[in-house]
């Protein structure tokens, strides 16, 4: 789950990594009045889930009392790819005397938690580790015990030659490895690190995603998820506790696992059609969950096709069946649907719709084919 | 031979009082496995399809030598179940559960070091050793004794596959799913040591999906170690950038991750891959033939 720089910055506060002077605001008028508290030149920065915001215009710096009115009216009516802003968070101007960059990670292959630092603020690290994987310094802690001072001091003294601005920089990444694991997070990012005129060491933007595995622990996390700029259908999805994602097709997928469900998109695509969604109905599906399934397929008006690709192993055939059926009582599905059900019960299920009017094939390149010869 | 698992695995399930641990307990006897013990903490000295209860891994291993584990506990205690089997000194652990916090794997990885104990998954299907034993929740009627080693990162999909290679008249040493997790206990080359010492074992099919870049990894071990003939099939071709498809660890972070690059490296490593699940199994039975 994302985060907005905004709520980021919240946490990082309680964790005492110095954050900006600023404030999230709604309103053009919400605006003025921070400027004001905060005084001139302010920073106006949109509060989207995507990146590049500032090369599309997102983020501005306003000199007059004019162009906080008029960046204030811009950004807030403005769409980041295809996402509209809400929000901004208005920022004190900060003097940057240096840029660097501070993140965490759990590293996949070592196993590990990882906190990465690089004298180059303001980049995308991930391009910085294709391109230039030396200029990346990384320290992992160990798992047991946790990041050590002097693992903390080491990342200090990579990225500051003066020894005070290296030591309050181990203080903030012990504080973000603290977080980072408190917090279930998957990836903490300061990026950049500033350092003031003044000297001083500040957090300047900020990105925290977090594990959706851990959150059933955290749920002043959960109570921060951005429901507004999700994809209603996706919210849907999670509500009734199936994975669902919308691509761009016609022919609507439900798929018992993930595994499956990607490369029943990939076999769609494969004989020349394109799959509308991804959707995994998970393992122990009932009737009432392929019915949410379909509910929330259907909301999408390309889908002209339903192709059901269905290898029930601890997921019953039978079920899914049933739940089909009702579906079709239901929401009225004038769609036709391809049906691919093997595994346990399958002999129960084809009983169960054999009056449905379902097209009904052995194997997945069949069905597949079927769906996308229906659209001819 | 297989790897593993095989008749002589003693198991216990934790969890075995509950809807799915009772049902596949079943289902594993059915399928010849030695389920010798189970365990849920204070249902100690009921039994469950004729197995034993007890109320701790401990108790259930020094009572009944079980020297295997599976886990069918809820996700917010899949993690104590996990340290309380590597604590009763079972060789190998299994856990089906899904939804562990990622944290978690992290420590867990670090209390196995230098144990011998391995940990399969989380969010694994399980291990089937054809015609010998299964572990875990793959449906037994799709598997036929044979040569074929098969691991994957996928549950459903695995059964895809494997009913494929059973369909062309092949059939399966050992079969595992590992998990679809960011963080696993066991990975593919892992698996592939074993696959190599296994002399019925004669070619191994790896399934992959998008993100991370374990089947890269793999690869290359294979060019360099690995003798047997390797296939390969990458789910997720048309997933798109940074949305996370199902699994915790299917996510494409930006460029890195993608099946196209991965699809890449196994082929310039001399792995054939397969474009669709029939295509991986015709793959194989053309080079056992």
């Amino acid at each position: 789950m994302k985060v907005h720089e905004y709520q980021a910055k919240n946490i990082f506060n309680k964790y005492g990594i110095p954050i900006p002077k600023e404030k999230m605001c709604v309103s053009v008028d919400e605006v003025i009045a921070v400027s004001e508290e905060l005084g001139l030149p302010c920073v106006i920065k949109a509060q989207v889930h995507v990146g590049g915001r500032g090369k599309a215009g997102g983020i501005k710096i306003a000199k007059t009392e004019q162009e906080v009115k008029e960046y204030a009216r811009q950004i807030l009516s403005m769409e980041i790819k295809g996402l509209p802003v809400r929000k901004v968070l208005v920022s004190e101007a900060v003097s940057i005397a240096s840029e660097a960059y501070l993140g965490i990670i759990n590293d996949r292959t070592a196993k590990k938690t990882v906190m990465m630092a690089c004298k180059e603020g303001g980049v995308e690290i991930e391009e910085v580790a294709r391109k230039k994987p030396e200029a990346i310094f990384k320290i992992y802690a160990d798992s047991l015990i946790g990041f050590l001072p002097h693992k903390a001091r080491q990342i200090g003294l990579f990225l500051y030659d003066d020894s005070k601005t290296a030591f309050a920089c181990a203080k903030i990444a012990e504080k973000l490895y603290k977080m980072f694991i408190e917090l279930d997070s998957s990836l903490a990012e300061i990026n950049p690190l500033v350092v003031t005129d003044s000297g001083e060491l500040i957090a300047l933007d900020a990105k925290i995603n977090f594990d959706d595995n851990g959150l059933y622990r955290h749920p002043d996390i959960e109570a921060m998820r951005d429901r507004e700029s999700e994809d209603k259908s996706e919210q849907m999805a999670r509500e009734s506790d199936l994975s669902y994602v919308k691509l761009n097709g016609n022919i609507g997928c439900v798929v018992n696992g993930a595994g499956l469900a990607m490369a029943t998109m990939d076999l769609v695509k494969h004989f020349g059609g394109e799959p509308a969604n991804f959707l995994d109905i998970g393992g122990s599906s009932s009737p009432q969950k392929v019915k949410n399934a379909l509910d929330i397929l259907l909301r999408d008006e390309n889908v002209k096709v339903i192709f059901f690709n269905i290898f029930g192993g601890i997921t019953r055939c039978d079920d899914v069946a049933n739940g089909i059926l009702e579906a079709k009582k239901e929401l009225k599905i004038k769609q036709p649907i391809v049906a691919r059900l093997t595994g346990t019960n399958e002999e129960k299920a084809m009983e169960i719709l054999k009056e449905a009017g379902l097209i009904f094939t052995q194997s997945m390149d069949d069905g597949a084919k079927k769906a996308i010869q229906l659209l001819k | 031979m297989s790897i593993l698992v095989n008749k002589d695995t003693r198991l216990v399930v934790q969890g075995i009082t509950g809807r799915d641990g009772s049902f596949h307990t079943r289902q594993m006897i059915k399928y010849g496995t030695r389920v010798v013990a189970g365990v849920t903490p204070g249902k100690g000295g009921m039994e469950v399809e004729g197995v034993p209860v007890f109320n701790s891994v401990n108790e259930a291993v020094k009572k009944t030598e079980a020297n295997a584990s599976v886990i069918f506990v809820p996700a917010k205690f899949a993690t104590g179940a996990i340290y309380e089997a590597i604590d009763a000194g079972v060789k190998l652990i299994v856990c089906i559960a899904e939804g562990l916090p990622t944290i978690e794997l992290v420590k867990i990885t670090a209390y196995l070091n230098g144990k011998d104990c391995r940990l399969v998954g989380p969010n694994s299907p399980g291990i089937v050793s054809a015609g010998e034993a299964k572990i875990g929740i793959l449906p037994g009627n799709i598997f036929k004794k044979g040569k074929v080693g098969v691991i994957s990162r996928s549950g459903t999909l695995t059964y895809e596959i494997v009913d494929h290679i059973t369909k062309t008249g092949l059939g399966q040493s050992t079969c595992l799913g590992i998990g679809g997790d960011p963080i696993i206990g066991t990975k593919f080359i892992d698996c592939l040591e074993l696959f190599a010492k296994d002399d019925d074992t004669e070619a191994v099919v790896i399934v992959g999906e998008i993100g991370g870049r374990d089947e890269q990894d793999t690869a290359e071990y294979v060019k360099k170690y690995f003798k047997k003939p390797v296939f390969g099939f990458i789910a997720g071709k048309t997933a798109p950038a940074d949305k996370r498809m199902g699994h915790a660890g299917a996510i494409i972070s930006g460029t890195s991750g993608t099946a196209a690059e991965k699809v890449k490296v196994l082929e310039a490593c001399g792995i054939k891959v397969g474009e669709t699940p029939a295509e991986v199994a015709q793959l194989v039975k053309n080079q056992l033939a």
